[in-house]
């Protein structure tokens, strides 16, 4: 998370919250979910509904100290602790020291006859017998749908849901009511008629092969909350919401500088290098030095004792360092003081926002100065370019946000035919440079030029790029000295 | 199964009209039907909530066929006599 606090503190609202605990949903709804009120989760099967809804529950009684009921009307208890051991909690303990009550309700339309009127009371008795069994805080009723294929009398039952949800609001337990997604309503027997507070959905959409997940707060009565689509992971610590919005335009502004680690692209970067806490975009074909180029820079960061994050989507750590060290750049060095990270995946491994949520993690963890992303475009082939621009946007603006200074490198195949980054990156960049490879007579030289550099007096002259056995060197193109600025 | 000994077990969930009334009913069908050969046994929830979760008692009032096996259940006041008959499997369908 950028500033979580940003967020958090803004909200003013009186309505009493319950912190879920699950990262990055109570900052987008400003403090959790509405005490002693039912919310209700609903989303397509395999969405993650029970997972969020039980996650709620532990979290609750191991960090808010609220322990919680789990009414299953569709897993066993031992499906349910075998099915959250390997997300990391221990259902069979917050059990026996009476955290967590769990009771599964079976019912079988096929087992039961009906005649004449009856009512839900078992229920109710059941409920209310595992809430005073562990003084509960936290309900669950996971999903509670079931129970239209267990009664054919629906006005009965409605009735009784009714009833139901009013009595949890009596008892002041803050619940969870989960339902399968419905064609025409939100839910398939329309719940969200009686939970009218909160209402969440979730949905994990496969878009070219690559499912991705998000939550979206459809209602919050009395608060105000994020409106986006967030997209979520469920990793091996339970749920975790990408809270990053694109509004952030607010982050503090340096006017610091911080060396390019090229003493003569300084001198073009009106005489200082970058600003500290910006972004910057290096445009290149194939084999133009963009690797070498955020290499340079990390070696000149390292030196001077900062710390850098390297996300390389094309070559592993060990190559990296290996290839670097061919043109005298050390990075083992500095990954071995601990000053230097290398984060390499391959782009396809995972859906976009999978890679920002890691991404994101790996900033929370390491700290850096500077993040390097190489390239920035295999990003776009794990999503479409639409939500890849979105993406990376919410990238940028969350690392700028922490005053780290961005490059990142854009594999542009089409260099040569024009100046337009392939999805348009560059505006969000404040830097942009383009690499470039010129056939002159039998020789293929690298170029460089700066397109654009905000807020200073930059160089426009296209200049040599030399890769030497010592880094990198920008030399005047010989023979070519008029004066172009 | 026809000289079979009935054990029936009715959950209810207090003294309600309704609860009353699934006695009644049920008490009227034995009689007629079963004289001599079943028990039943009245499971108040209100006063021992634990015992709903071991036969899966959500709807009240429920009655609960425990022997002769397989096990059974009907939910409701019991007015269908019909109804409750083949739920208890002592007349068949039809």
């Amino acid at each position: 998370m950028a500033k979580p606090n940003n967020m958090a503190t803004v909200a003013t609202s009186d309505l009493p919250k319950a912190l879920t605990g699950i990262q990055g949903l109570d900052e987008i709804t400003f403090g959790g979910l509405p005490k002693g009120r039912p919310t209700l989760i609903c989303g397509g099967p395999g969405c993650g509904k029970t997972l969020l809804a039980m996650e709620f529950l532990c979290r609750g009684a191991l960090q808010y100290n609220e322990p919680g009921v789990f009414m299953a009307f569709e897993e066993k208890e031992q499906d349910l602790v075998e099915n959250f051991s390997s997300l990391g909690f221990d259902l069979k303990s917050l059990v026996k020291h009476k955290k967590l009550a769990i009771d599964y309700v079976y019912i079988e339309r096929s087992e039961i006859e009906e005649t004449g009127e009856y009512d839900l009371e078992g229920l109710f008795v059941r409920l209310a017998a595992a809430i005073d069994s562990i003084g509960a805080k936290r309900v669950v009723l996971d999903t509670i749908e079931a129970l239209f294929s267990g009664f054919s009398n629906t006005s009965i039952l409605r009735a009784e849901l009714r009833r139901l949800f009013r009595w949890l609001k009596d008892k002041g337990v803050t619940a969870i009511i989960t339902g399968e997604k419905g064609e025409k309503l939100l839910t398939k027997h329309g719940l969200e008629e009686y939970v009218a507070d909160c209402v969440i959905s979730l949905d994990n959409r496969v878009n070219e092969q690559i499912a991705t997940r998000r939550l979206k707060i459809i209602k919050y009565r009395g608060s105000r909350h994020g409106t986006n689509e967030y997209p979520f992971l469920i990793s091996d610590n339970g749920i975790s919401v990408f809270p990053m919005t694109s509004l952030l335009l607010a982050s503090a502004v340096s006017s610091e500088r911080i060396s390019s680690g090229i003493k003569s692209l300084d001198e073009m970067l009106g005489n200082k290098g970058y600003f500290k806490g910006s972004a910057i975009l290096v445009s290149g074909s194939a084999g133009s030095g963009k690797t070498s180029f955020g290499a340079q820079f990390v070696d000149y960061v390292c030196r001077n004792g900062q710390r850098a994050l390297c996300f390389a989507f094309e070559e592993s750590e060990g190559q990296l360092s290996r290839n670097m060290k061919s043109i005298g750049i050390n990075l083992k060095r500095w990954i071995d003081k601990g000053l230097l990270k290398i984060a390499a995946n391959r782009a396809t491994l995972c859906g976009l926002e999978m890679h920002l949520v890691m991404a994101h993690t790996a900033v929370k963890e390491f700290k850096p100065d500077v993040v390097v992303i190489d390239p920035i475009t295999t990003l776009i082939g794990s999503g479409l370019a639409d939500d890849a621009k979105a993406m990376i946007a919410r990238l940028i603006d969350f690392l700028k946000n922490d005053g780290i200074t961005i490059l990142a490198t854009d594999l542009n195949l089409m260099a040569d035919k024009g100046d337009a980054a392939e999805i348009g990156i560059s505006s969000l960049c404040d830097t942009w440079m383009k690499l470039s490879m010129e056939t002159q007579g039998y020789k293929r030289m690298r170029r460089i030029t700066i397109i654009k550099s905000r807020g200073m007096k930059h160089g426009h002259e296209t200049k040599d790029l030399i890769i030497t056995d010592n880094g990198l060197e920008i030399k005047d193109i010989p023979g070519l000295r008029e004066d172009v600025r | 199964m026809k000289n079979a000994t009935y054990k029936l077990l009715l959950y209810i969930a207090g003294t309600t009209p309704k609860s009353l009334e699934a006695f009644a009913n049920l008490k009227k069908i034995c009689d007629e039907h079963l004289k001599g050969r079943y028990s039943i046994e009245v499971v108040d929830l209100v006063k021992n909530p634990k015992l709903a979760k071991g036969d899966q008692i959500v709807a009240i009032p429920t009655l609960v066929r425990k022997l002769p096996p397989p096990l059974k259940k009907i939910i409701g006041d019991l007015s269908n006599k019909e109804k409750v008959l083949v739920g208890l499997n002592i007349i068949t369908k039809g």
